[in-house]
């Protein structure tokens, strides 16, 4: 397919369609109404059905109700609705049902504003729901990788039977950028088939019941080790990253995800052609976090600086990742004001002069 | 090469669909290119604005917070993006609109009167399209083909339409490639 120059709303949205998603169940929030608008004008066409719920708690158990028909299914909304529809989030994720949650974040707390930013890393990445759970959680920096990531996303979630989230902010949903959609997709894994779906009993198999409930607590503490394990392989074999400008020395490593590291490449070019040292690295799934590159790559750096348009979130998976072998630095922006590359780099030489101090002291 | 622009106007006045019109023809055009709008609780008679970034490379930021370039249609866009525009880049002037001599001597002042060529024309919602023309000529961001392409494609079946601009992109062009030359009218 030719590239289209698309609204990132509107190429996850067709994203999700090229990956064979026919529901879609949804309730309008800004900044990202252009993904339901977009579904409701494409899924009909496709055959497929676009529900406008009557809130966000109604639509997220839409969701967790299609999905344990097998189906592929898809909601997406801004931060607000994503803290309504987080109790469907934690079931699906107990009773074992693959979906996918697109979460435009803006920034808060409260309603805050409409404008990008990256305040609910925690929620994604944490829990958000209650109990013992974990998402799948990808975080794309371009419109081009939103549309990949949102196709991978369906092949995960079915792949270990979970929600997966695509985390992306104001900007990943509001900016245009050429796409391209392989018509020839392979799935990123392996499609198992769905004993487990609840398609309707015609007694020629066992019965298949979706639930969340577990009244026995060796059953249940059983189950909750069978979720472990599962979170245990995303650890082990999803963990995915991106490098920049790092395969030069660097004396500086900045850690930042999404539309930031985007804002940071264009730091790292500039202030490389200025003759200062420094380096990205951008985590794409925030769970499974990558650890280990952060580990490595700030070995190889005298500090790291994790920037973030919150007051500090994934900073906390990157000190532990980094152990105190390097001076982790901070530097964010809140409320909806963005950070640009001027700002970046200031920071970056402000953290040079202070290392270079630190080590005439010692 | 990179030439990224912010485009500011008043909601209404065209300037997200000029800002879109470049980015598609910088893609037709075989470059890398980012359109972002700003998308605050905006509302017609407001200002808004989009900045557009075409590259023969990635594009990095999307976010501009010092353009080469900035499109001004309005005054209240003019107080916001003359104090940010790269020393020796581009301020084009709505003239028509914007009564005050902007203030910088570190940067090319190209000056359109938007509105009254527009209405020469008799397209008077046509001075977005007079502007895109001067920016055009004064940068060769994409050239002008290119973008004549795009127009006919976007407003394919409005005939009439189609003239309109095009002859409206073909006079802001005009003036912004002499204001290149640095005989500036």
């Amino acid at each position: 397919m030719a590239k289209k120059l698309m609204k990132g709303s509107e190429a996850i949205g067709e994203a999700a369609i090229q990956a064979g998603c026919r529901l879609f169940f949804g309730y309008p929030i800004t900044p990202q109404n252009e993904i339901p608008e977009y579904m409701s004008h494409r899924l009909p066409q496709v055959g497929g059905t676009f529900v406008q719920a009557e809130s966000e708690v109604a639509a997220s158990n839409m969701l967790y109700g299609a999905a344990g028909s097998g189906a592929r299914v898809f909601t997406s909304s801004s931060s607000p609705g994503i803290s309504l529809m987080m109790e469907a989030i934690s079931y699906m994720a107990g009773a074992e049902l693959p979906a996918v949650i697109v979460n435009i974040m803006r920034a808060g707390p409260g309603l805050g504003g409409i404008l990008p930013s990256q305040g609910d890393y925690f929620q994604a990445t944490k829990g958000g729901g209650h109990g013992d759970y974990r998402l799948l959680v990808l975080a794309p920096w371009s419109v081009q990788e939103a549309a990949d990531l949102v196709q991978d996303a369906f092949d995960l979630a079915d792949f270990y039977r979970n929600p997966v989230m695509v985390l992306g902010d104001g900007l990943i949903g509001q900016m245009m950028e050429p796409v391209e959609f392989r018509t020839e997709r392979v799935p990123c894994k392996p499609l198992p088939p769905k004993p487990w779906a609840s398609t309707g009993w015609r007694g020629d198999r066992a019965k298949a019941i979706i639930n969340s409930l577990f009244l026995d607590p060796e059953v249940l503490e059983q189950h909750n080790r069978n979720l472990k394990a599962k979170y245990d392989a995303m650890v082990r074999d999803e963990v995915r990253f991106a490098t920049y400008g790092t395969e030069r020395p660097y004396d500086v490593l900045v850690v930042a995800y999404g539309t930031v590291a985007r804002v940071v490449s264009t730091a790292v070019d500039n202030l490389r052609e200025e003759g200062v040292r420094v380096g990205l690295l951008r985590p794409i799934t925030l769970f499974p976090f990558p650890y280990e590159a952060v580990r490595a790559a700030a070995r190889r750096a005298k500090a790291v600086l994790v920037i973030e348009l919150s007051c500090g979130q994934m900073a906390e998976d990157v000190q532990l990742a980094v152990a105190g072998s390097r001076p982790v630095h901070f530097h964010g922006r809140q409320g909806g004001m963005l950070v640009s590359p001027e700002e970046t780099a200031e920071k970056v030489k402000e953290i040079l002069k202070q290392t270079g101090k630190e080590a005439r002291r010692g | 090469m990179q030439n990224d622009v912010i485009i500011a106007g008043f909601g209404g006045q065209g300037v997200l669909l000029i800002g879109k019109l470049l980015a598609y023809a910088g893609m037709r055009d075989g470059k890398e290119v980012s359109w972002l709008p700003s998308y605050g609780p905006e509302m017609r008679g407001g200002t808004c604005n989009c900045t557009v970034v075409i590259s023969d490379k990635p594009v990095g930021s999307p976010v501009v917070q010092h353009p080469r370039a900035a499109l001004v249609l309005n005054l209240p866009s003019l107080e916001k993006f003359e104090p940010m525009v790269k020393p020796g880049g581009l301020l084009l002037v709505n003239t028509s609109l914007i009564h005050r001599e902007p203030a910088r001597s570190d940067v090319t002042v190209v000056k359109v009167p938007a509105n009254e060529i527009a209405n020469e024309l008799a397209n008077p919602r046509g001075a977005n399209m007079v502007a895109l023309g001067a920016y055009l000529g004064a940068t060769e961001a994409v050239s002008l083909p290119v973008v004549e392409e795009i127009v006919r494609e976007t407003f394919a079946g409005k005939e009439k339409l189609v003239t309109a601009n095009i002859e409206a992109l073909r006079r802001g062009h005009a003036l912004g490639a002499e204001a290149k030359k640095g005989g500036q009218p």
